[in-house]
């Protein structure tokens, strides 16, 4: 299973309902729902934090809360 | 504040314009307050809405949801409750941006649940057709059963039909709650906690529970209830993530009916200048590049208003002088409240020029790619990402520096930084170091091209920058503060700012320096003007006693003048003071005269040179007037026989200025910003035993 710490920069995907129990409130909050469409936009230089968009929303989150969050990557 | 004022409770997720949208309402007639025992403070503001009614504007700070996890939100939850005071809420205005209407509606339906009556103002209305954006207002006022309008703060559109709406919402009767969250989550459980108590609203009473955040007219018996419905903290958690998506679910609804987004239309900007700001290589060499100007212009373009303020109140004093009759009172005047003031305000203009360049890179949205950018760095050193700006600015004042740490979310990540911003050398430091080092290091070349002098304050700088994050990592390791470290930051789309919002910055930013910091500044050098100015017999006599002394020595008025001054010093208390701490500071290798300097310059250390001056002026005893520098490599250790600044005693010296908390202003701004004394007397006593341990060393080891 995938999530959203191992996007590649520019790769889709979306949020899988099973790591509901794993986003932190707050995240859910600002639209990290599960089903949302979730972006890679950018790594930091030293790898963490990462850059996302999700539901529209442009984020920048650490990589240990990025690796709770499972997802499907699109089939493009 | 009359009967009359409409109390309105503004609120709205970061970066939706809520600050333009208060300076608008509100213009020069705000007020900035302490909410008591936590860390931010409250804006308040007065507007005239129409002809006949006022309101009183409080301005929340920018949050997503009101389940707070920093301090700023918790404030946001704390005035939502409060009911039944005075200061009770008629009518909140929350503020949604066009672009992210969907989380924004998030944080209006929690709003809405509370049953206050409701505005909701969608900001940057102008930007809907640059974006493809559509919205059904009549349906969405419908469907959201609250007034909405849609404003342009930019374009100054919408803000008459919003003062309107305003005004409208509160003649209106209760407000009625949007989702509800009873029939969807777990109808029992609801209803049993709705069973509490009818003064409250149902969601009221869910945020008393789950944020264990009461407000002060509950009652013991409703509050033992509601502690019973705290026990299973899973329940609660999976309750708050179900309600959470249930409150996206409606919105959903509603939003499908009544707003369109046509994606083709947006424009790619952000993801431009993303590339470069948060670049590998040039995001590093960008923000590198911000930070030199910015060192810079704080100390190019503050000289010149540094300087004029220096010499205006030395004017002041003069003039004072000259017009009022001599005598006690005067002398306070003169001495005490005029350079008391002064000392103040000459910061002003490193304060406002290093906030200018801070709320510019703030209201550009630039500054969470700098945050994005160094948060992992910073976070090896119990820090984080939002660490880095009071670190830069510490090295001009380390005042603006703590107050700038007000933007880091984790208790224990601010007040590690406010702990260890006072160790970056602050350009009071330099008057200090600059004569230290002419004094002890030859200036002479190494390596052909190196001026030894300049390497040696370069030296200094990397101590103290060390020293931070040293201070920062043990810090972080001994700390035993529950903290959540949860991170997240918001990129903010690109903007350009606004004039108005980064002025009112400057100027709060100024004033809260003033004001607080300001009053300790101030009745301390009151206090060491009355100490230096009395003292006990031998004080008195002092004049007389070097009169007949130096009676046969031929002394033009001056140097008698100087003498006097000398003796009068050392007599007074803070003579004796400096006696009586030279036991403590002698295995340091300093004497009563430097003790003296250094207890004046707890106040600020650029005032250890000046207290010197004077001090030395008087034992010299060439006729000419050599320079401070001349003095003190010519005053000799009595004991030895030799100088009294050796070697060892200047970099004694310059360890201890290095490490040691010696500014008033700066103890001032951490009671300030930490709310308690606690954390300034541990820095200030933990600071002072670092630099006498490390000078102790220095000095023994070298002498």
């Amino acid at each position: 299973m995938s999530t959203i710490a191992s996007l590649h920069i520019g790769e889709l995907g979306y949020i899988s309902e099973e790591s509901l129990d794993f986003i932190p409130l707050k995240l859910l909050e600002m639209g990290c729902l599960p089903g949302a469409e979730v972006q890679l936009i950018q790594i930091a230089p030293l790898k963490d934090p990462l850059y996302i968009c999700v539901n529209g929303a442009h984020l920048a989150i650490r990589k240990e809360t990025a690796s709770q969050i499972k997802i499907l990557k699109a089939n493009l | 504040m009359s009967k009359n004022n409409i109390k309105i409770a503004l609120i709205g997720n970061p970066n939706t314009g809520k600050t333009s949208i208060f300076n608008k309402l509100t213009g020069l007639k705000q007020k900035v307050g302490n909410y008591p025992g936590v860390t931010v403070d409250k804006k308040k503001g007065v507007s005239k809405l129409s002809a006949t009614q006022t309101a009183v504007i409080t301005d929340l700070p920018g949050t997503y949801s009101i389940n707070p996890t920093s301090i700023d939100e918790s404030i946001v939850l704390k005035t939502l409750l409060n009911k039944d005071s005075k200061e009770s809420i008629d009518v909140i205005l929350v503020i949604a941006d066009v672009e992210n209407l969907k989380r924004n509606l998030l944080l209006f339906s929690q709003i809405k649940d509370l049953e206050i009556p409701t505005v909701l103002a969608i900001n940057m209305a102008d930007q809907m057709d640059k974006k493809g954006i559509s919205i059904d207002l009549t349906l969405l006022e419908k469907e959201l059963n609250t007034e909405v309008v849609l404003i342009s703060v930019r374009k100054k559109q919408g803000i008459a039909a919003l003062k309107e709406a305003i005004i409208r919402c509160h003649i209106a009767t209760k407000a009625s709650p949007l989702c509800g969250i009873n029939h969807k989550v777990d109808p029992d459980y609801f209803n049993k906690l709705k069973e509490i108590s009818p003064n409250y609203s149902l969601y009221e009473l869910w945020l008393m529970v789950t944020q264990n955040n009461y407000p002060e007219t509950i009652t013991k018996e409703e509050k033992e209830k509601l502690l019973a419905f705290k026990q299973d903290v899973s329940k609660l958690k999976k309750y708050q993530h179900k309600e959470t998506i249930y409150r996206y679910q409606e919105i959903n609804k509603i939003l499908k009916k009544t707003y369109i987004v046509d994606k083709s239309k947006a424009t790619d900007l952000r993801s431009k200048l993303d590339k470069i700001f948060t670049h590998k290589f040039f995001g590093y060499f960008f923000f590198f590049t911000i930070l030199l100007v910015i060192f810079q212009s704080i100390f190019d373009w503050a000289t010149l208003p540094m300087d004029f303020i220096d010499t205006t109140f030395a004017d002041l004093s003069d003039i004072v002088k000259d017009s009022l009759q001599p005598g006690v009172l005067t002398d306070l005047l003169v001495e005490g409240i005029i350079p008391g003031i002064g000392g103040v305000l000459i910061f002003i203009p490193q304060i406002a020029i290093l906030f200018l360049f801070i709320a510019i890179l703030e209201e550009t949205g630039y500054m969470s790619r700098v945050v994005f950018l160094m948060d992992k760095i910073m976070r090896r050193f119990g820090m984080n990402g939002k660490s880095v700006i009071p670190l830069i600015s510490g090295t001009a004042c380390a005042i603006p520096a703590i107050m700038a740490t007000r933007t880091i979310s984790s208790w224990k990540e601010r007040l590690i930084t406010i702990l260890v911003t006072p160790f970056t050398t602050c350009s009071a430091r330099l008057p200090v170091y600059a004569i230290l080092i002419s004094l002890i290091i030859p200036n002479k070349k190494i390596l052909g091209f190196l001026n030894l002098q300049g390497l040696v304050l370069l030296l200094l700088y990397v101590l103290g920058f060390g020293m931070a994050i040293l201070g920062a990592y043990i810090l972080h390791k001994t700390l035993k503060i529950k903290s959540k470290s949860f991170f997240v930051v918001e990129m903010p789309n690109y903007k350009i700012p606004s004039f108005k919002n980064v002025f009112f910055e400057v100027l709060e930013k100024a004033k809260a320096f003033v004001f607080g910091a300001g009053k300790i500044i101030l009745a301390l050098s009151i206090v060491l003007w009355f100490l230096a100015s009395n003292g006990p017999k031998s004080f008195t006599n002092a004049e007389k006693n070097v009169v007949e002394n130096v009676v046969n020595q031929n002394l033009s008025q001056e140097e008698l003048n100087k003498k006097i001054a000398s003796a009068k010093l050392e007599n007074s208390y803070i003579g004796i003071m400096g006696k009586s701490v030279e036991p403590a500071i002698k295995p340091l290798g300093y004497d009563w005269k430097i003790g003296i300097a250094l207890i004046t310059s707890f106040a600020a250390r650029e005032i250890f040179v000046g207290t010197l001056a004077t001090i030395y002026s008087v034992e010299a005893d060439d006729e000419n007037t050599a320079t401070i520098k001349q003095k003190m490599h010519s005053e000799i250790n009595p004991a030895t026989g030799e100088k009294r600044f050796n070697f060892a005693v200047g970099m004694s010296l310059l360890i201890f200025y290095a490490f040691a908390m010696q500014c008033m202003a700066t103890f001032a701004i951490v009671k300030r910003e930490t709310k308690t004394w606690k954390w300034p007397l541990i820095q200030f006593f933990g600071m002072g035993l670092l630099a006498y341990v490390s000078s102790l060393i220095v000095y023994q080891i070298l002498s």
